[in-house]
């Protein structure tokens, strides 16, 4: 009798415990300060490749301070998964994506008012005291390289295999990560050698890790669009800075290249 | 109740003249408590295309996954009776404050979310990790991206649910068998094999079981710590969230197979030890 008590305390435990397992990444920039007076007001929700945390957080406060009405919020993720939960009805306003190859899993009504903000490259990180001693894409063929790369089906998984395609080389992948963040902290936290990630995400980990560039010969040039999905004023003007010069200047900052 | 005092009499008159709407008090919230459950459940059912299960089910993602799966959650739940069972004992018969303590401790997996579970793991055994990097500099042997890690990740989550299981079947082992066992002259080994555990065997399954259910259904731990990698360190769960992004077919083809295994195993309890 005990016994079954316990055991149903438990599986109450258990049911606690599997729902806070959530896989899914997602940031809530905090609310603007919400001081009436302002033409603008309302919410921007921004879906967006893990890639663009970075500036996209940046560019987001900054909108935010200019237009205290507004409330921006963004989710990063892998562009399959949020191009996915789009199609499946998640709420967005912008959808911007690493490459154009996710756009094709947005519903047909979704796919109109698209501009290219950035263009990315694929490149090699390393722990910064770089234990394998990678210098070049062909030092990945190693096998004592552990070398962790993105997912085959999110964007950057689909970039590395055509580098490493290009390149003839075959690395020892122990991982294939669900998007290129996660990708690159294997690499942060020094449990992998080598990684495939983005020019920008180099750029973005500072001193965390070491970049090793990828030859033009070798490598892919990703182009983000950013899908407009709304026509609100708020959401058009939000839309307006990631496409103005100022907004190319803080993706640029970040490491990305120009559209 | 034939015995029914005259507390049970007021209420049953209090409540009387609107016996419809006191039963809906209860209906309503009821109803949506199931249809929280069924629905999702549901919509996996609907949502497969069974005509093609079959071709689905030989996806190349599907039976690496769920050979992975099977085997890891198999030896994570010989771990936990191995290991498990003597510290599930120890305190049962043990009242001080360290068992009170250790009984706190262990719980803590219970409730921590898997993911932080997973950077604890690395934070342990990853490369510069506590124990890591000195088996690592000692041996040359490194745990992350292992199945051994997959293991290790499960055994982390669902060994809490494992001992707290078995230490209650425990303590309802009436302790006047062990003095019996003790004043015949038998060792506290054999008391624990002999009287002990054959007495607490039904607690043993089913802890077994909840182990088993929490190791298959482990993601957040298994990804942080061991990484995903066909036929290595990706278990079902795993392929089914990355099945999702390229063959979402194949992603709910395999939740069912997991759908089918976790009815059966449930079933086979419920007939067997768990009534």
């Amino acid at each position: 009798m005990r016994a079954r008590t316990a055991a149903a305390v438990v599986v109450g435990c258990a049911a606690l415990a599997l729902t806070a397992c959530s896989p899914a990444t997602s940031a809530d920039t905090s609310a603007g300060p919400g001081a009436s007076g302002s033409p603008e007001s309302g919410t921007v929700t921004v879906l967006a490749a893990a890639s663009l945390t970075e500036p996209l957080t940046a560019l987001a406060q900054q909108y935010e301070q200019d237009h205290p009405g507004v409330t921006v919020r963004l989710g990063f993720g892998s562009s399959t998964t949020l191009a996915q939960q789009i199609a499946e009805g998640a709420p967005a306003d912008l959808y911007a994506s690493a490459g154009e190859a996710a756009l094709d899993l947005l519903p047909a009504d979704a796919r109109g008012d698209t501009t290219p903000i950035a263009r990315n490259t694929v490149e090699i990180a390393t722990p910064p005291d770089d234990p394998g001693h990678v210098a070049s894409v062909e030092d990945l063929a190693d096998p004592d390289l552990d070398v962790v790369l993105c997912a085959q089906s999110v964007p950057c998984g689909a970039a590395a295999d055509e580098v490493l395609h290009r390149a003839g080389v075959t690395p020892h992948v122990v991982s294939r990560e669900v998007d290129v963040k996660a990708t690159l902290t294997k690499v942060t936290l020094g449990e992998a050698d080598a990684a495939l990630v983005y020019h920008s995400d180099v750029v973005g980990a500072g001193d965390a890790v070491r970049g090793v560039e990828v030859p033009a010969d070798d490598n892919v040039v990703l182009t983000y669009p950013l899908v407009r999905l709304a026509d609100r004023p708020e959401v058009t003007a939000f839309a307006g800075l990631l496409t103005s010069p100022a907004g190319e200047q803080a993706l640029t900052a970040a490491g990305f290249l120009a559209p | 109740m034939s015995t029914a005092g005259p507390a049970s009499a007021r209420a049953t008159r209090r409540t009387a003249g609107r016996p419809a709407l006191s039963r809906a008090a209860l209906v309503v919230p009821a109803v949506a408590a199931v249809g929280l459950v069924v629905l999702p459940l549901l919509g996996l059912l609907l949502r497969t295309d069974w005509a093609d299960l079959g071709r689905h089910l030989s996806a190349p993602v599907v039976w690496p996954a769920i050979r992975l799966s099977l085997l890891t959650t198999v030896v994570t739940v010989l771990a936990c009776f191995v290991l498990g069972t003597p510290l599930a004992w120890l305190l049962a018969r043990a009242d001080g404050r360290l068992a009170t303590w250790l009984r706190a401790v262990m719980t803590v997996p219970v409730v921590l979310p898997p993911v932080v579970g997973g950077v604890a793991l690395l934070m342990a055994y990853g490369r510069r990790g506590l124990v890591g990097r000195p088996v690592l500099e000692a041996f040359g042997v490194s745990l992350p991206f292992t199945p051994s890690a997959v293991v290790l990740a499960q055994v982390f989550v669902s060994l809490p649910f494992y001992v707290l299981a078995v230490e209650g079947a425990m303590r309802a082992v009436d302790a006047r068998y062990d003095a019996v066992a003790a004043t015949l002259g038998a060792s506290p080994l054999r008391t624990f094999t002999r009287v002990a555990l054959p007495l607490a065997a039904p607690g043993v399954v089913s802890g077994a079981a909840l182990a088993w259910a929490r190791a298959l259904g482990e993601f957040g731990a298994t990804i942080t710590f061991a990484g995903n990698f066909a036929g290595r360190t990706q278990t079902a769960p795993l392929a089914v969230y990355v099945a999702l992004q390229s063959d979402p077919q194949a992603a709910l083809a395999l939740s069912i197979a997991m759908l089918a295994v976790s009815v059966l195993v449930l079933g086979l309890l419920r007939g067997r030890w768990m009534r």
